[in-house]
């Protein structure tokens, strides 16, 4: 597993009449294989994932990754942690399923046959085989965050964070990308709001007002936030 | 849903599929010049003759184009409008049949080559810039992310036009173009985001 940790991070984001500060100081070691993070919306654990990756830079403190400061050594970090956005249009680049994970595939294989064959062989592994010549625009939601996934994946990444990525999907859709999720060797870090998710990772934390309010069991975390949400 | 063509590759056999994509870049890009140099509209009609005929051998139906390009064909008969009044039908037909002629062009090339290939065509045309400075990889991204902002940018519009409607603002221009741009730059935003979420670019 990889190691991950905050060392007195601290987030301000800019806002209309000055910054906010979107988390406070944070000192975390990461090195669970599943960490769930929960609380109720805007209270700061997506800017807490989106972190990891050096989507948002810290204000004060430092994020690092298997000894890499992701300030420093942000494509590095990149290449070893993927994000899995709650909306996969915003994650699909290119116009053909087959071309956005392509689009994963440039840097580790060069050929572009090798690397279309790869890219085919993905699809077909995540289930999506024969639509790899479709528009992303006219794949069902289910698809499209299946193939956000598979794209994501496919740049091989020790860890990937996922924000909320079954909060648009019915169902059916949101079980399979569960038990995907669920299946994988990385080291998973899951922003999500159903708790019987989040109650199956190796760890939670429950993160409210900025804050990280609770961490330890996911059973415990949230038994912490249905009482915090009950009042 | 967008039902666009333009920046979306439909596999075929033809002799234009097979093509290079190095090489049909290198003709859009000849096409264009002579189109824009070649004045009068006689030029202009021959040039969307051409390219009519171009989209037809690619196994495009016409329909679906017509269906495609209705966005563009909007603005194409404003701008036949102001030309006409300001200086003419000539100028009018020639600007039209011009600017309809290349999307089609560029519409062809699109169709028939996987985006993946333009973008290697791109980074091997650049090549020889390295050494000024240039990124190919990172150049010819920015081309491939250019062409798919077509068909996005249209999907927006189209998402923005009915949330007007539904609010009964249909012919309020504000209600149409401001939260277009908006959205617009929120979606090349995200697109970085996603760029940089997956670690391309990065090199």
């Amino acid at each position: 597993m990889s190691h991950i940790e905050l060392e007195g991070v601290t987030v301000r984001l800019p806002s209309v009449g000055g910054d906010v500060l979107a988390l406070r100081e944070t000192s975390l070691v990461l090195t669970e294989q599943r960490i769930a993070l929960i609380g109720p919306n805007g209270s700061g654990k997506s800017t807490l994932a989106r972190l990891v990756n050096g989507l948002v830079r810290p204000s004060t403190g430092r994020v690092v990754v298997d000894g890499l400061d992701v300030a420093d050594d942000g494509p590095a970090v990149r290449r070893r942690v993927g994000f899995a956005f709650t909306d996969p249009s915003a994650q699909l680049v290119m116009p053909t399923a087959v071309e956005d994970v392509a689009l994963s595939l440039r840097r580790t294989h060069p050929d572009k046959v090798e690397r279309r064959r790869v890219a085919r062989e993905i699809l077909a592994f995540y289930g999506l085989a024969g639509l790899g010549d479709r528009s992303v625009h006219g794949l069902s939601g289910g698809q499209r965050q299946l193939l956000a996934l598979a794209g994501v994946l496919a740049t091989d990444p020790s860890v990937l964070v996922a924000d909320e990525p079954t909060t648009l999907l019915d169902l059916a859709n949101s079980r399979r990308i569960a038990e995907l999720l669920f299946g994988l060797e990385q080291q998973l870090l899951l922003v999500t709001h159903d708790l019987d998710l989040a109650a199956r990772c190796d760890r939670a934390l429950l993160v409210d007002g900025g804050a990280v309010v609770f961490d330890g069991p996911a059973q415990d975390a949230v038994a912490r936030y249905r009482a915090l949400a009950v009042g | 849903m967008s039902t666009t063509l333009l920046g979306l590759y439909r596999p075929g056999t033809t002799l234009l599929h097979r093509l290079r994509a190095g090489t049909k870049l290198v003709a859009l890009f000849l096409a264009g010049i002579v189109v824009v140099a070649v004045r009068g509209p006689v030029s202009g009609v021959l040039a969307l003759t051409v390219a009519v005929a171009l989209v037809r051998w690619s196994g495009m139906g016409l329909r679906v184009l017509l269906r495609t390009l209705r966005g563009i064909l909007v603005v194409a008969a404003l701008l036949a409008a102001y030309q006409a009044w300001q200086q003419g039908w000539p100028r009018a037909v020639e600007s039209v049949t011009d600017l309809v002629a290349l999307v089609l062009l560029a519409t062809v090339l699109t169709v028939t080559t996987p985006i993946d290939e333009v973008l290697d065509a791109v980074t091997v045309a650049l090549g020889p810039f390295r050494r000024l400075g240039v990124d190919p990889g990172r150049a010819a991204l920015a081309f491939s992310l250019m062409i798919r902002a077509v068909p996005t940018t249209i999907e927006i519009a189209d998402r923005t036009r009915d949330a007007a409607v539904a609010r009964g603002l249909q012919r309020d221009p504000r209600a149409r173009l401001v939260p277009l741009v908006i959205r617009v730059v929120a979606e090349a935003r995200a697109t970085g985001d996603a760029l940089h979420a997956r670690g391309i670019g990065d090199d």
